[in-house]
């Protein structure tokens, strides 16, 4: 998350004090990202260090010191909303590394090791899916994080559920003899190895 | 006491070399108040866990009690009468009556059990305007969107006095929007009372219910905790989006 972008985009609309950015930062993220008054301060002074912001008076620190934002400030924040996040190289994921090395490790039910954390992205997709339904109908700022949050989640437990059929299907094609590639090892080949040639996708 | 309890129940369709085990000894307990969600892959055995629970179909071993009573000591006319009385179903393709308008069709379970027809309409429209659907109870099912069929399909599940409501990937072919409306419906029937029991391979919609239980092959494997304060998910570093 870009505190320094949520900044500016708070400023975009008028003038504002420190205090109030953080408080107004805070219920526009549905008071999930907690923010200390600290990090706003370093980040205002680093903006205005950078020409992206202008303070009312220089020479006082405090509660009580205004900030705008510059033409160089509006801008930057324009380009940074159209420009998409690193989505381009899989990320090294934990969890598919821990099902990718479940595989090898002797004595351990891979199919158990999906089910647990299955389990577990559940029950935080309950508290969630509680945390909406108590207070998202009348916050939508909060709403939009929590919708985020759970079709997140909601993709890894399909990523899980694919993987498990995956695995079933494959250990049946081998019981019964009929394996697609046998001229491959079993078990799969190390993700380390690959990673590097699975390059930008997108 | 529980208001739907499977034990050990056991269908196999078919027989000998062809026989198909669709469930291999589920206990299961639904408490008044409590949803319960139910979440399998296709071929676990789901929809056949629905279908017994609701007295649908019978199982081939174990027994089903609803409210207490054993499903295989009632005759065949109480356990219609219990159909129709005690418990709602909910189906993906909503099962409404294309001849009959919303209203119709949410007091049509009160006409079939005897309550004369002007007062089973009213009954009806009060369920249709508790669920947000004042304006819609003359209108014929082909005059719906799909969000309203399905809100009209959850009234006809919860008119009069059930107890239990069971439903089968209830938002179905629902946008994300419909299918919270959908389930935030049933979860209100629930903090009345209602015991419901849904069906589904979708977490989104799992996670409404108090209880999610896995089903693999025929078997319960696993079911989730008992849940924690969602305000941690606000407090706990590392949690954040």
């Amino acid at each position: 998350m870009s505190v320094k972008h949520a900044l500016l985009a708070l400023l975009s609309e008028g003038p504002k004090y420190g205090l109030q950015l953080r408080e107004e930062f805070e219920s526009g993220t549905g008071e999930v990202w907690p923010l200390n008054v600290g990090q706003v301060y370093t980040t205002l002074q680093r903006l205005e260090r950078d020409g992206l912001v202008e303070s009312d008076d220089t020479s006082e620190e405090g509660p009580q010191k205004g900030f705008r934002i510059t033409a160089a400030g509006a801008a930057e924040l324009a380009g940074w909303l159209r420009t998409p996040p690193d989505l381009s190289s899989p990320p090294r994921d934990e969890l598919v590394m821990k099902v990718l090395v479940a595989l090898r490790v002797p004595g351990v039910d891979v199919h158990e090791v999906i089910q647990v954390h299955r389990r577990y992205l559940v029950e935080l997709m309950q508290q969630w899916t509680r945390l909406k339904e108590d207070e998202a109908e009348y916050d939508l700022s909060l709403a939009l994080v929590v919708d985020a949050e759970l079709f997140r989640l909601d993709s890894v437990i399909r990523w899980l559920d694919s993987a498990d059929g995956r695995l079933k299907r494959a250990a049946a094609d081998k019981a019964a003899g009929t394996t697609a590639a046998p001229a491959t090892p079993p078990a799969p080949v190390p993700l380390p190895n690959r990673r590097r040639r699975t390059g930008a996708r997108g | 006491m529980s208001m739907l309890e499977l034990q050990g129940v056991r269908k196999v369709y078919g027989q000998g070399a062809t026989a198909v085990k669709a469930l291999r000894g589920v206990d299961l307990q639904v408490e008044p108040g409590a949803m319960v969600a139910v979440m399998g892959p296709s071929g676990s055995g789901k929809s056949t866990l629905l279908t017994i629970a609701g007295s649908l179909e019978e199982p081939t071993e174990g027994e089903v009690l609803i409210d207490g009573a054993p499903l295989s000591r009632m005759s065949r006319n109480a356990r219609a009468r219990l159909r129709r009385r005690s418990i709602g179903y909910v189906f993906q393709d909503f099962n409404l009556l294309p001849g009959l308008t919303a209203v119709e069709n949410v007091a049509l379970p009160l006409e079939l059990d005897g309550i004369p027809g002007r007062r089973a309409r009213a009954t009806g429209k009060q369920v249709l305007d508790d669920l947000g659907l004042s304006d819609r109870g003359n209108q014929f099912p082909d005059q719906l969107s799909g969000g309203e069929r399905q809100r009209v399909a959850i009234a006809r599940a919860v008119v009069g006095d059930r107890h239990l409501v069971l439903a089968d990937e209830p938002s179905g072919a629902l946008d994300s929007v419909n299918g919270e409306a959908v389930m935030r419906l049933l979860h209100e029937a629930c903090k009345r009372g209602v015991a419901a029991v849904v069906v589904t391979h979708d977490a989104q919609l799992a996670s409404w219910a108090d209880r999610v239980v896995f089903l693999r092959d025929g078997r319960i494997v696993d079911q989730t905790a008992p849940q924690a304060d969602p305000e941690s998910l606000l407090s706990t570093p590392g949690q954040t989006p």
